[in-house]
């Protein structure tokens, strides 16, 4: 019975044999492979255009361009000697790194990167390998973008055990700080996220692509779930994710200035490089999902040869816009403060995402009964502007009453 | 196949379980429980209750345990307990015996009653491999109608529960007291004294001797 696990994949439904598992398999590699070329680009990439920013060459030695500096780096790091501090818990320093590397590598497996989304006659996403049906994604799980969140939130204990079994202050700090920013900003990017999910009315990642591939006139880009659930939840998604990423602005977690390396400072060699190649894996899943859940994954469209070919392409080009998003983040923001980060996420953008998912909701729940639009429209913005009141009343008023105590006390 | 799931995953969970209670190490007790967790998730998903599983991994394992471990690491309680120290006298004998009396009367419930002994049985139909996709409405729908007012209750618990905890971490106004001197607090305050007094008496000494100085060379 495997089926209920990889359930929706036209390839399992109906007897599974050896093809269908030898099928399997060569998607598994092929995933791991992609993901592991990606990383090698992806970290050649960032140096490359962070660098063009800041009017520099980059790396221009290994290789033309440069492209083989990263794969000289990770054969310097393979060579260097392995370390382990005497205050270390042995056994949990050396889980680490693999609890931040397995989650990266499995969150890309619900990621459909290709197949026929073109939106035209009988397009569902399937493609036929050897006379197999099958989708171009490792598994389609009927709960596939909550298995995203899952694995992002064990992705969290990769890097507070990496600080806590250092032995050592500034991992430790590294850590605690990591620990309450991922679990803070996993609320928005669950909230920002269930408007989605509203939209599509499936938990499936296949589903979700196939929800926003319509036509592909002016119009039909309507489709996408960026302008469908009306933008907010995307700008929060894209915070909340880079947030999640420990990316700049937002890497308080490996702050240099403060922190050494941050969670990682005590980690060489090898162990060192599975938390770099985690990262940058992280941060290609992370615009995967972003694809896959607003700009319609591999949706669109077909123009000459096999429309499958089409999905894989516009899928990489969609990709690539969001890894140039995130170096651009990192070349232009400066890294925020701790408490700006607590207060942005937990004072903007949790209360932002939950009302804009209700507004959602009575929307939908007007279409469906057939309620005038504008009605719900006039009745829910005064009663957000009347609840965002609330929230920034109490949030000054909150303030006021410390900042006072602290003067009272003649404290800072 | 779903006995060999049910096998191997009854294991983890079992090993972690007996992780959580034997470590004495309390960050490798609470990775213990993660494995159960992880194990139960497993259990769940062979069960076929995909969102139960994904539930459990995103709430317990991702929320719950990440908190415990924060805890943890920020008040610093990451070294191993004495255990010979008992707080409460004769609660080991006193633990053992509940232990065990109360699995007695569980196998025993479960031997008489038969089934219905580990709760009500399932109110909804089971899924169908074809219906796999509905499996979170089904769960939503049932939560949503028959259970609203468990489902309702618990919500206003868990709001409850963070008010009291904000109000238990409110100083009531104007009635800031010092928090009292920890033993930590203590040490430092004795070695900055103990440091003032050798800083006196070093300085009394080189008066001494520079006054001698002064009365040698008169």
């Amino acid at each position: 019975m495997l089926t209920p696990v990889l359930a929706l994949d036209p390839l399992l439904l109906g007897e599974v044999g050896l093809s269908e598992v030898l099928i399997v398999l060569l998607k598994v590699v092929v995933a791991f492979a992609v993901l592991l070329v990606s990383v090698l680009f992806m970290v050649w990439f960032e140096r490359k255009f962070i660098s063009d920013m800041q009017n520099r060459i980059g790396p221009n030695v290994a290789g033309p361009w440069g492209l083989l500096q990263t794969l000289a780096d990770g054969i310097k790091l393979f060579f260097k000697e392995d370390l382990i501090p005497d205050r270390a818990d042995r056994f949990v320093f050396k889980l680490a790194p693999f609890l931040s590397l397995v989650p990266a590598f499995l969150i890309f497996a619900v990621v459909p990167i290709g197949g026929d989304f073109s939106g035209g006659e009988g397009s569902d996403g399937v493609v036929t390998l050897w006379g197999h049906d099958t989708y171009l994604q490792v598994a389609d799980m009927p709960v596939g973008i909550l298995f995203f969140l899952a694995m992002s939130s064990i992705a969290v204990y990769g890097i507070m055990l990496a600080g806590w079994s250092s032995g050592s202050k500034y991992p430790l700090l590294g850590s605690v700080r990591a620990s309450a920013q991922m679990v803070s900003y996993e609320a928005a990017l669950g909230l920002s996220l269930a408007t989605v999910l509203l939209k599509t009315g499936s938990l499936s990642s296949h589903d979700i692509a196939l929800g926003q591939a319509g036509g592909f006139g002016f119009g039909d880009l309507a489709d996408w779930n960026v302008v469908a659930t009306g933008f907010v939840p995307f700008v929060i998604f894209l915070i909340a994710g880079t947030a999640e990423l420990n990316r700049p602005p937002f890497d308080l977690v490996e702050a240099e200035q403060e922190l050494v390396g941050g969670f990682h400072t005590e980690y060489s060699s090898l162990r060192f490089s599975l938390f770099f190649l985690a990262e940058f894996m992280n941060t290609v899943t992370m615009s995967a999902i972003i694809v896959l859940l607003f700009f319609g994954g591999p949706a669109g469209p077909a123009l000459v040869g096999p429309a499958w070919i089409w999905g894989l392409i516009w899928f990489t080009a969609k990709l690539m816009v969001f890894l140039g998003v995130f170096v651009w983040f990192r070349a232009s923001l400066p890294r925020l403060r701790y408490d700006q980060l607590m207060d942005l996420g937990w004072k903007v953008l949790i209360p932002a995402a939950l009302g804009w998912f209700l507004f959602v909701a009575a929307l939908d729940l007007g279409a469906n009964r057939g309620w005038n639009r504008w009605v719900i429209v006039a009745v829910a913005v005064p009663a957000m502007l009347v609840a965002m009141a609330m929230v920034v009343a109490s949030v000054s008023s909150a303030r006021h009453s410390r900042l006072a105590h602290e003067d009272h006390e003649g404290a800072f | 196949m779903e006995t060999a799931v049910f096998l191997i995953a009854g294991a983890f969970a079992l090993i972690g379980a007996l992780g959580v209670v034997l470590n004495r190490n309390p960050v490798h007790a609470a990775l213990s429980l993660v494995m159960t967790l992880f194990a139960v998730a497993v259990l769940f998903v062979a069960q076929e209750a995909h969102l139960l599983a994904a539930v459990q991994v995103i709430v317990y394992a991702g929320a719950i345990v990440v908190l415990f471990l924060f805890v943890i690491m920020l008040l610093g309680v990451d070294t191993a307990e004495n255990l010979e120290v008992e707080p409460i006298a004769g609660q080991r004998p006193l633990a053992l015996g509940i232990g065990v009396g109360v699995m007695t009367l569980a196998v025993v419930a479960v031997a008489v009653i038969g089934n219905g002994a580990t709760g009500a049985r399932g109110v909804t139909a089971p899924i169908q491999p074809e219906t796999v996709r509905a499996n979170v409405q089904q769960v939503a729908e049932v939560l949503f109608t028959d259970q609203i007012v468990a489902f309702e209750l618990t919500a206003l618990l868990l709001t409850v529960a963070v008010v009291g905890a904000v109000v238990l971490a409110r100083r009531p106004e104007g009635d800031y007291q010092p928090a009292p001197e920890s033993a930590l607090d203590q040490q430092r305050r004795e070695a900055t004294e103990s440091i003032e007094n050798a800083a006196e008496t070093v300085e009394e000494t080189a008066e001494a001797a520079a006054e001698a100085d002064a009365g040698v060379e008169t």
